[in-house]
């Protein structure tokens, strides 16, 4: 009963059970796949945001990040005539050095990471949409679609593939893998002990010797990959980027965190838990629709599983405490 | 690093030997100076006890030996080297281990998690955590100090402030500490945790470590010091071995000795009478009586006036 993830399970649980009830498409096994990808394009980057955020800090310039991966990616091809792979590459180094760049300022200037990444939150979107604009005259990209490396980077990034009846795309298998491998470094490696501990308390993990700054630049970038994951698999779903896209999703990779049972405060959380909290949002979209309720009152649903999740996983934490 | 040739050990051929040792230590916060021509100490199987009230110099002498401030004057030795410490990294690589008054313990993490911070036991390849011999080696090294949880996976803020400062201790000893720098362990406890750690540091002492106990409490120090400094506005007032000195002798320097009895002077000379003698208030002076002189409304003095 100890784990951070039960509220999130209890949550998943409920969520399942009452659009299997209600909303008759839900229960169809293809309809499996559709569920998964939804909750993956949240899901991708709740890794990386969950474990930042047990790592004690935030980040706000998720959501615009996996765009300025994607444009750069699509920009860098289109604007040189490069192959395809050479704008991946490039939007790799750009996505690690934007997580970096808020890691390096944060543990710099001591500022609170909500606002070190709001700026670059803000930079990021004036950015995306300054450079586009220059480079294409437009607001999105021009479709690499034809270009060199294209087909073999959407195989990688884009592809679709069938178990049984079940549909699944390239995206949800990148999460999965990432969950257990974010999983297994946070519980069962060093690092992870000292991102629990750079979390908990940072004076006392600089005490016995854990490389604190290290760390914590270290999750940024991590975070920085996870965008650039996100960023890959939406330039090749669709061959183009909407240089405003991203702005408001931030929030939501944070509320999955929340809702798996990271601490706002830090120092405690689960990926598994953002894997699951993840899965929440992806039948709780779904299900609306499928279910015929006026998808306008998603958000207003979002919240009140958000508050719920938060009263299950405080009452569960008090439950474990006072044993 | 230059080998301690000119300053010889300060106990040639005697029982103990030096391990760390403050040569006229002084450090500047810019115009501040925290801490001025500091001597000090540190042998192996000793409890050096460091007293001072608050703003002695007591944090910055600490910050000083955990490395996390460098000195900048006079000189400090470790193992015989004269050493100055740029992270507290380097600091515990060459043995000196802090246990802070905040313990240095994060709340939320299991009890294995906190003890093998900084020192996890891995295997394999991949670098796996070995959590059974972890939670093994946990289990007895805290059992030998004395202290029993049946569930290491709690989280450490759910113990009791004396089982923390235990485990704390606990930690640095079996990472090879060969000093430990106690910051205030008593301060926040009752008078039954109190003994609790200060067994703990009798423990550390005949393990023969070298123990640095900061304290403001001179009762707790005399139960287990070896050697008493006390500090004063960054300076060493006195330093005395325990054949020296008595308890009360300590507890009135603590107090402020000399310093103590001005300022009872200086307090009797602020309210006579309250300090005054009987005999001299039946006397002379008479109380105050009557009606006092206040102002009126025009500003001039009295209405009405004292008796005199």
């Amino acid at each position: 009963m100890a784990r951070p993830e039960i509220g999130a399970l209890i949550g998943a649980v409920v969520v399942l059970v009452l659009f299997l009830v209600v909303a008759p498409p839900f229960r169809n096994l293809g309809n499996v796949g559709t569920v998964l990808y939804g909750s993956a394009l949240i899901g991708i980057m709740a890794v990386g945001v969950s474990l930042l955020m047990i790592g004690g800090e935030f980040d706000l310039s998720t959501g615009v990040a996996a765009t300025t991966s994607g444009l750069t990616a699509a920009l860098v091809a289109w604007n040189f005539g490069l192959n395809v792979w050479v704008g991946v590459l490039v939007a790799l180094l750009v996505s690690l050095a934007i997580g970096a760049f808020n890691g390096w300022l944060l543990v710099t200037t001591g500022l609170p990471s909500f606002l070190v990444t709001l700026g670059t939150f803000f930079v990021l979107r004036g950015a995306n949409l300054g450079i586009t604009r220059n480079v294409t005259e437009n607001v999105a990209t021009t479709s690499i679609a034809d270009m060199d490396g294209w087909d073999s980077a959407q195989a990688v990034f884009a592809t679709t593939f069938k178990i049984g009846p079940v549909s699944i795309k390239m995206l949800v298998l990148f999460w999965i893998v990432l969950t257990v491998v974010a999983a297994y470094v946070l519980l069962r490696t060093r690092v992870g002990n000292w991102i629990l501990a750079v979390g908990g308390d940072d004076a006392a993990a600089r005490a016995v010797g854990v490389p604190v700054r290290a760390v914590k630049i270290g999750l940024f970038m991590f975070v920085g990959f996870c965008a650039w994951m996100l960023g890959m698999h939406l330039l090749f779903e669709f061959s183009v980027v909407q240089s405003g896209e991203g702005v408001g999703k931030e929030f939501i990779f944070i509320i999955a965190a929340v809702v798996g049972g990271c601490l706002l405060t830090g120092g405690y959380g689960s990926v598994v838990g953002a894997a699951i909290g993840a899965l929440v949002f992806g039948m709780t979209q779904l299900g609306i629709n499928y279910a015929g309720w006026n998808p306008d009152w998603f958000f207003s649903f979002l919240g009140v599983m958000l508050l719920l999740a938060c009263i299950v996983n405080l009452y569960v934490k008090k439950k474990a405490d006072a044993r | 690093m230059s080998p301690r040739t000119e300053t010889a050990p300060t106990h040639v051929g005697g029982a103990t030997t030096s391990i760390l040792e403050m040569r006229e230590c002084g450090k500047n916060y810019g115009n501040v100076s925290a801490l001025r021509g500091v001597t000090l100490n540190v042998r192996q199987g000793e409890v050096t006890c460091v007293l001072g009230d608050n703003g002695a110099g007591k944090s910055t002498l600490i910050k000083i030996m955990a490395g996390l401030h460098d000195y900048n004057a006079g000189e400090m030795f470790v193992n015989g080297e004269l050493r100055h410490f740029s992270s507290p990294r380097e600091s515990l690589a060459s043995g000196i281990a802090t246990v802070y008054q905040d313990l240095a313990l994060a709340p939320l993490m299991s009890v294995w998690r906190n003890f093998f911070l900084g020192n996890e036991i891995k295997k394999g390849f991949l670098g796996t955590l070995d959590v059974p011999q972890m939670k093994k080696v946990c289990g007895e090294e805290l059992t030998k100090m004395g202290i029993v949880i049946p569930d290491l996976d709690r989280p450490i803020g759910a113990l009791s402030g004396g089982q923390k400062q235990c485990i704390a201790i606990a930690r640095a000893i079996y990472f090879g500490a060969k000093v430990i720098i106690l910051d205030e362990p008593t301060a926040a406890l009752g008078v039954k945790q109190s003994g609790v750690v200060l067994k703990y540091i009798v423990k550390a002492r005949d393990a023969g470590l070298g123990v640095v106990f900061i304290t403001h409490n001179p009762h707790h120090a005399y139960l287990v010091g070896n050697h008493f400094v006390i500090l004063k506005l960054g300076r060493v007032v006195l330093d005395a071995h325990r054949d020296e000195i008595s308890l009360d002798e300590l507890t009135a320097e603590m107090a402020g000795g000399k310093e103590l009895a001005d300022l009872s002077h200086e307090l009797r000379a602020a309210d006579p009478g309250k300090v005054v003698e009987p005999h001299t208030v039946t006397g002379g002076i008479d109380a105050p009586s009557g009606v006092l002189p206040r102002v009126g409304e025009d500003g001039r003095e009295g209405v009405g006036t004292p008796r005199s």
